[in-house]
């Protein structure tokens, strides 16, 4: 006992401060895309590097980060430097239109003020893996760890989907569990709200034209979409919180 | 059968007999019967149809011998009755080309449901009995974790027989990454996202074999590093996620935030927690500073005190010994026979370990290496396995990391040999990863097989099982850890 009252002792308070403080990142972590449209030169090198065909080149490259792994090789192949990705981990959008980098994306915004009512205070969320390598899964697993502490904000993962007000759904959406991710979410009483984490959940990812995958079937509408692969757990966490308008929402392309 | 190299391992199509079915099936049987393993069982296509193809592995050589077979009509005699390793690997071979080891015992689909399987639906062992219940659980299970079926046969708590029926994280991946080498990388890196650098290592050696590649000390060395950290985040998961399951705290908060900083040290290297965007084909895409280099080392030293520290309590506790020890017990036999590998096998006293039995890159310099070996097969010996690991990785990192820093030293990768098989062994956290490609006569990859540890390390789960509790279950399968993914790719 005593022991273990020491070990409390030197393990000491670990909880990141976000939202109130700027979390510390690795310097090489790939967060927001930025593009230089006075840089760019339209050569397509990007589009070309790019395995996940995330980027199209019109009158200048946009990026959809609904398909984008986050790989770098975009950024790589730019000779330009036109194009790279900053250490800004805000991501999340309502819709996926809104993820298209540069000028389509959107901060995610409040639920509505009926359903804000309802969960901005405790969210109760059940989480389905369909299909995903289980990073996605991993980065969501440690906002319940001291470090997120997720628990503080009153959301929580839970075991049943009829304790829970939302879904939050991993990976491509697998044909072998199509079937379960539907019956996983009948079974959630409403009103009820789905988050589509990880770059498989929010378009298939690397797995997006497999025979074997499906996506996310259009009976499940989607309130929040969290690009990365895996999102950064504060990704995830800001997307959250902003849809529970726990994080002032400046109105606006930012 | 050619001369056996070592990993990674070269074979030119050319010089491979093939084998008479009955010879072949003595060949590895007689092989897996002297102590070797048998890594890979696999049906290749070729022009004239499919021939079966054995990596076996001699740990006491550190050596790879591949064994081809002449072509296989629509049937063949099953090679598990004598070799209980092959089980997984001809249920497999039975479901992706139709072709039928008969006298199999257990020819049950490995990943496709229902209709799309050779074998059928998934028909259940079933103990009857008045008295006997059944209990289902999945593939949703009350937690965030990957999806999975489990059948428990019970009396009362007590479990006769579990049987795991995986399948729901099926992607397509080893097909994928043939036709979309663009992608292929990536895709190696998302086999089991937990073993990012375990599986993206295992294909880069094989391409680095194919494609004569070489790499210098500096290259290997961060990669051992990048291969170091991931057990350590993994392995220290797990002890916390075991004192969970326990029912005692602390141990469980603390080493579920040391994980995290474990995986922050990855993305020191490369940007990313996992280690996604650190290895190409021919090394590695990031370069360690020797800033970087200090900070990794600092955080190593505080890292591992905590964990330390935390995992320590587990040993002090008696409430967490007494659910931990005698609980889900294997033994060696049981190892031995279904060929576990990895902490699982470790903990059973099988003295297996790829860094040591097929070492490449740093782990060359590293030949007095001695496994972390537990004897009792219980929970508490995967445990103490995971425990004695961690700190041979932390002490091992204090190596690494100064060689590892300045500019890679590697060549660039030629076309791939026409025509030749590539077999590469690495030891990722869960055990041995293998890995198998075979190129065209243009030197294209045409065939590609992956075996996680996790493939063969589900049935020592379901064996650990019996006699046990069915509230012993999530202690048992945490204990063990598998892929779900890395099974199904």
């Amino acid at each position: 006992m005593i022991k273990a009252l020491a070990a409390r002792l030197l393990q000491k308070h670990r909880t990141v401060s976000y939202p109130d403080g700027k979390p510390q990142l690795p310097p090489l972590f790939r967060g927001k895309p930025e593009i230089d449209r006075e840089k760019c030169t339209r050569c397509g090198k990007c589009v070309a590097a790019c395995p996940v065909q995330a980027l199209s080149l019109g009158a200048f490259p946009r990026l959809d980060a609904a398909r984008c792994i986050f790989c770098g090789e975009c950024a790589s192949a730019c000779a330009a430097q036109a194009l790279r990705f900053t250490d800004d981990f805000r991501l999340a959008a309502n819709t996926r239109e809104k993820l298209v980098f540069p000028d389509s994306h959107e901060l995610t915004a409040p639920l509505d003020p009926k359903l804000l009512q309802i969960f901005a205070r405790s969210l109760k969320l059940r989480q389905v893996s369909a299909g995903g390598c289980a990073a996605c899964e991993a980065d969501t697993n440690v906002l319940s760890t001291v470090v997120f502490d997720l628990g503080r904000f009153g959301v929580q993962f839970v075991a049943s989907p009829r304790h829970a007000d939302g879904l939050l759904i991993t990976g491509p959406v697998t044909k072998n569990m199509e079937q379960a991710l539907i019956s996983t979410y009948e079974a959630l009483p409403a009103p009820k709200i789905v988050i589509a984490a990880g770059a498989c959940a929010c378009s298939g990812g690397l797995f997006q034209e497999h025979p074997q995958t499906r996506g996310i079937p259009a009976s499940i509408p989607v309130s929040l979409y969290v690009p990365g692969c895996p999102p950064h757990p504060l990704t995830i966490l800001d997307g959250i919180l902003r849809l529970l308008g726990r994080i002032p929402h400046a109105s606006g392309k930012r | 059968m050619s001369a056996p190299v070592k990993s990674p391992a070269r074979f030119a199509l050319k010089d491979e007999p093939r084998l008479k079915l009955d010879e072949f099936r003595g060949r590895v049987t007689s092989s897996v019967r002297s102590g070797n393993t048998l890594l890979m069982l696999c049906a290749m296509p070729e022009a004239d149809g499919l021939h079966l193809c054995a990596a076996l592995g001699a740990r006491d050589q550190g050596t790879i011998e591949l064994a081809l077979s002449e072509r296989v009509q629509t049937s063949y005699w099953a090679l598990t009755p004598d070799c209980p390793q092959a089980h997984l690997f001809e249920r497999e071979i039975f479901e992706q080309h139709g072709l039928r080891p008969e006298g199999h015992p257990w020819l049950k689909p490995v990943r496709l449901h229902g209709k799309d399987s050779p074998a059928g639906p998934y028909e259940y062992f079933q103990v009857e009995g008045a008295e006997i219940h059944e209990v289902a659980v999945g593939p949703v299970h009350a937690g965030i974790i990957e999806p999975g079926h489990f059948r428990f046969q019970c009396h009362g708590e007590h479990v006769f027989h579990l049987e795991i029926s995986l399948g729901f994280q099926h992607r397509g991946l080893e097909k994928a990454l043939i036709e979309n080498p663009a992608r292929r990388l990536f895709y190696m890196e998302t086999a089991a996202g937990d073993t990012t650098i375990g599986h993206t290592l295992a294909y880069c050696r094989v391409a680095q074999s194919l494609g004569d590649g070489a790499t210098g000390k500096v290259t290997e060395a961060l990669r051992a590093t990048a291969l170091e950290l991931e057990r350590l985040a993994n392995h220290t998961g797990d002890l916390g996620a075991l004192a969970g399951d326990t029912g005692y705290l602390p141990t469980m908060s603390y080493c579920g935030r040391l994980r995290g900083d474990f995986l922050n040290m990855t993305a020191l290297l490369c940007g990313s927690r996992f280690g996604r965007g650190l290895l190409s084909e021919s090394g590695v895409k990031h370069q360690l500073y020797e800033k970087t280099a200090e900070e990794l080392l600092k955080r190593l030293k505080d890292t591992g005190r905590d964990v330390e520290n935390a995992v320590n309590l587990l040993w002090d506790t008696p409430s967490v010994l007494a659910r931990f020890e005698e609980t889900g017990r294997l033994s060696a036999q049981q190892a031995e026979e279904l060929g576990l590998v990895g902490p699982a096998a470790r903990a059973s006293g099988i003295d297996r370990d790829a860094r040591r039995d097929f070492p490449s890159g740093y782990y060359l310099s590293r030949r007095n290496f001695q496994p972390a070996l537990c004897h009792t097969g219980d929970v508490c010996a995967r445990a103490k396995v995971r425990w004695m690991e961690i700190k041979d990785s932390l002490a091992l990192l204090k190596l690494s990391i100064p060689h590892a820093i300045g500019a890679p030293e590697e060549t660039p990768l030629s076309k791939f040999a026409p025509e030749s098989i590539a077999v590469a062994v690495e030891e990722g956290w869960r055990g041995e990863i293998c890995h198998l490609a075979r190129t065209d006569s243009g030197g294209g990859l045409d065939y590609y097989k992956i075996t996680d540890p996790s493939f063969k390390n589900w049935t020592g789960l379901a064996q650990a099982l019996r006699g046990q509790q069915i509230s012993d279950f999530p202690l048992c399968n945490k204990s063990f850890n598998l892929s779900y993914c890395g099974y199904d790719l």
